[in-house]
């Protein structure tokens, strides 16, 4: 059974079509790569997962169960944990606060019960030096951490992560990566928006390309950027 | 990685100064339950006014500082829980202070049907709508002429010298029935003040209060990670509304007469008192504290001055506001680092972090 799925979910805003009968499917502990160019409907389609946005049409199966009438909070509870593309903290509280809301709330479990598991991932995402201090006075590099971070305190099953790799210097790229790549190795499900690519590419088993609100490509990271439409459309704007 | 399996990490959130405090505090207390001992009746008055303001200050706070509802309607509740006290007494033979209770739960009912209009509007609406609602609900009670209509009543001398608990006072202290129920309703406000206090800091130490702070800083974020926002304004409402309610039906309780013009005045009722939780420091439990002693101050200095002590009261509100944005208290705990009622968890103990190579940098 697929971690998730999506059948022709559709979106417009007015004029605007930004889903356009998206379906396809996550393999449990896949890692899977979205691309396109700006204004494709990426971040759209994130939020359409995980509720921000209510899909006009279609179906998303999350885990078996169809969640596409459920809020965010709720989609939350079920698994689905996502990082901003421009970082949310919650800026009075302190780095490891910020976990440990994510972690009561999104794990349902008292503060006690997440406290040791919140260090844990602090340790892994290299925040654990920056635990007390509040959120709002982060670095950008940081800031994307703490997105990470705080979806994983959630305890998801899925992970959605919007674009985590943008802004940074190539340094801090390569640890973010290694990072993501040793939250997949240990079996999380992953759907990353990027437009970095090399980072993006040394993740993910499989990518999927979308322009205006459409899927027009899918497969391994080789074929798809071979496809002479994928070089037209994406290369030949992004790079 | 460091390895994690040998020490454990523990979480905090006690500081030095907020232990010494909790002494000075109990001390506090006790001195206060004993005031009626060694202080005149005047000033028991004056404190009982300024615990009172404390109430609705820490209600506001709750409110506005910690949910973001920003409401400048809290007059509905004092004006309904005093009006719900006087029905009580008056036409329900209720002793007063079984009255206060039974007041303070109809202000949270009354809350029910006023959150449901309320919670459909965002910001400045919602701000609008909550004094609008109080209008309503005090140009309805100006309509019931038991209780007097729109010139308002007292409650009967009788009602309010039987009570059992004023004899008791009486027979202690050695005073007539008016001292005895002015140092009721002191001990009354205290116990209310202090009860308030404790509850909001519960709460803020609690998980529901890490929610509800989540919420304030950030609401889609907080909903992303499982919290559920509108759940946890409601419940801060209502229980805003009943500690509002409650503090209403006490304060009407001393002042024995009544009217609806009196009972929801948005100066008395909620003007002062947001100017009290800003200047002392929105969405701190010091602030509200700090705040109603300046203000308590401001108005004994400024007395005399008639009509200019509103205009001076809010000359100091704007400086404050812009200098101090996060009022006295706040700019106090940002220049100390102290807090007497911490909220923060903080992670010590646990393997000291090691700088990796090219470690993370600010």
């Amino acid at each position: 059974m697929p971690i998730l799925a999506l059948s022709n979910v559709s979106k417009r805003f007015g004029a605007l079509t930004v889903a356009d009968a998206v379906s396809f499917e996550l393999r449990q502990g896949e890692a899977l790569g979205i691309i396109g160019p700006n204004g494709a409907g990426k971040s759209t389609l994130f939020n359409l997962i995980t509720g921000n946005i209510a899909a006009d049409a279609g179906t998303i199966v999350f885990d078996g169960r169809d969640v596409t009438k459920l809020p965010p909070m709720q989609r939350c509870l079920a698994g689905v944990g996502r990082s901003f593309q421009i970082p949310q903290p919650f800026e009075k509280l302190t780095v490891f606060e910020n976990l440990l809301v994510a972690g009561a709330f999104g794990a349902k479990k008292t503060e006690a019960e997440v406290g040791d598991r919140c260090a844990e991932i602090l340790v892994e995402t290299g925040l654990i030096g920056r635990a007390n201090h509040p959120a709002g006075g982060l670095s950008l590099l940081q800031r994307k951490r703490l997105e990470l971070a705080r979806a994983l305190a959630t305890e998801p099953r899925l992970l959605l992560l919007d674009e985590i790799a943008g802004g940074l210097t190539e340094d801090e790229c390569g640890m973010l990566v290694d990072t993501i790549r040793t939250i997949h190795r240990a079996g999380m499900s992953i759907i990353w928006i990027e437009h970095v690519l090399h980072a993006l590419n040394s993740v993910v088993e499989r990518l999927l390309v979308l322009n205006f609100g459409k899927i027009i490509g899918m497969g391994t990271p080789d074929a798809v950027m071979a496809s002479r439409e994928v070089r037209e459309i994406y290369l030949g704007i992004e790079v | 990685m460091t390895d994690l399996t040998l020490t454990r990490w523990k979480v905090e959130t006690r500081t030095k100064a907020s232990s010494a405090f909790a002494i000075v505090a109990a001390l506090i207390i006790l001195l206060a339950l004993a005031a009626p001992l060694y202080l005149s009746r005047s000033v028991l008055q004056d404190l009982f006014f300024i615990l009172t303001l404390l109430v609705l200050a820490q209600n506001w706070n709750l409110l506005a500082g910690y949910a973001g509802l920003v409401s400048v309607g809290q007059q509905a509740f004092v004006g309904f829980g005093a009006y719900a006290m006087f029905a009580l007494v008056i036409l329900g033979g209720f002793d007063p202070l079984a009255a206060i209770l039974l007041a303070g739960i109809a202000s949270a009912l009354l809350a029910i049907p006023t959150a449901f209009f309320l919670f459909r509007l965002q910001g400045a609406y919602f701000a609008i709508g909550s004094w609008v609602i109080a209008e309503v609900v005090r140009l309805a009670l100006a309509q019931w002429k038991m209780l007097g209509g729109g010139t308002g009543t007292s409650l009967p001398r009788e009602a309010t010298r039987d009570m059992p608990a004023l004899k008791l006072i009486g027979e202690l202290f050695g005073v007539k029935s008016s001292g005895a129920g002015d140092i009721l309703t002191y001990w009354l406000a205290l116990l209310l003040a202090i009860a308030t206090i404790g509850l909001v800091y519960r709460l803020l130490r609690s998980k529901q209060g890490l929610g509800l702070a989540a919420v304030r800083d950030n609401q889609e974020a907080a909903r992303s990670v499982g919290v559920d926002a509108r759940r946890m304004k409601t419940l801060v409402y209502l229980a805003a509304a009943f500690g509002t309610g409650l503090c209403g039906a006490l304060i009407y309780v001393q002042k024995a007469r009544i009217s609806p013009d009196a009972a929801f005045s948005v100066i008395d009722w909620t003007a002062y008192v947001i100017f009290i939780v800003v200047i002392g420091g929105i969405g701190t439990i010091e602030g509200p504290i700090v705040g109603v002693i300046v203000f308590y101050i401001l108005q004994n200095l400024l007395a005399d001055y008639g009509s200019w002590y509103l205009l001076i009261l809010g000359l100091i509100g704007i400086v404050i506001m812009l200098f101090a944005p996060r009022g006295l208290w706040g700019l106090f705990a940002e220049r100390t680092g102290i807090q007497l009622f911490p909220v923060r968890r903080r992670l010590i103990g646990g393997p000291v972090p090691v700088a990796k190579k090219g470690g993370p940098h600010g």
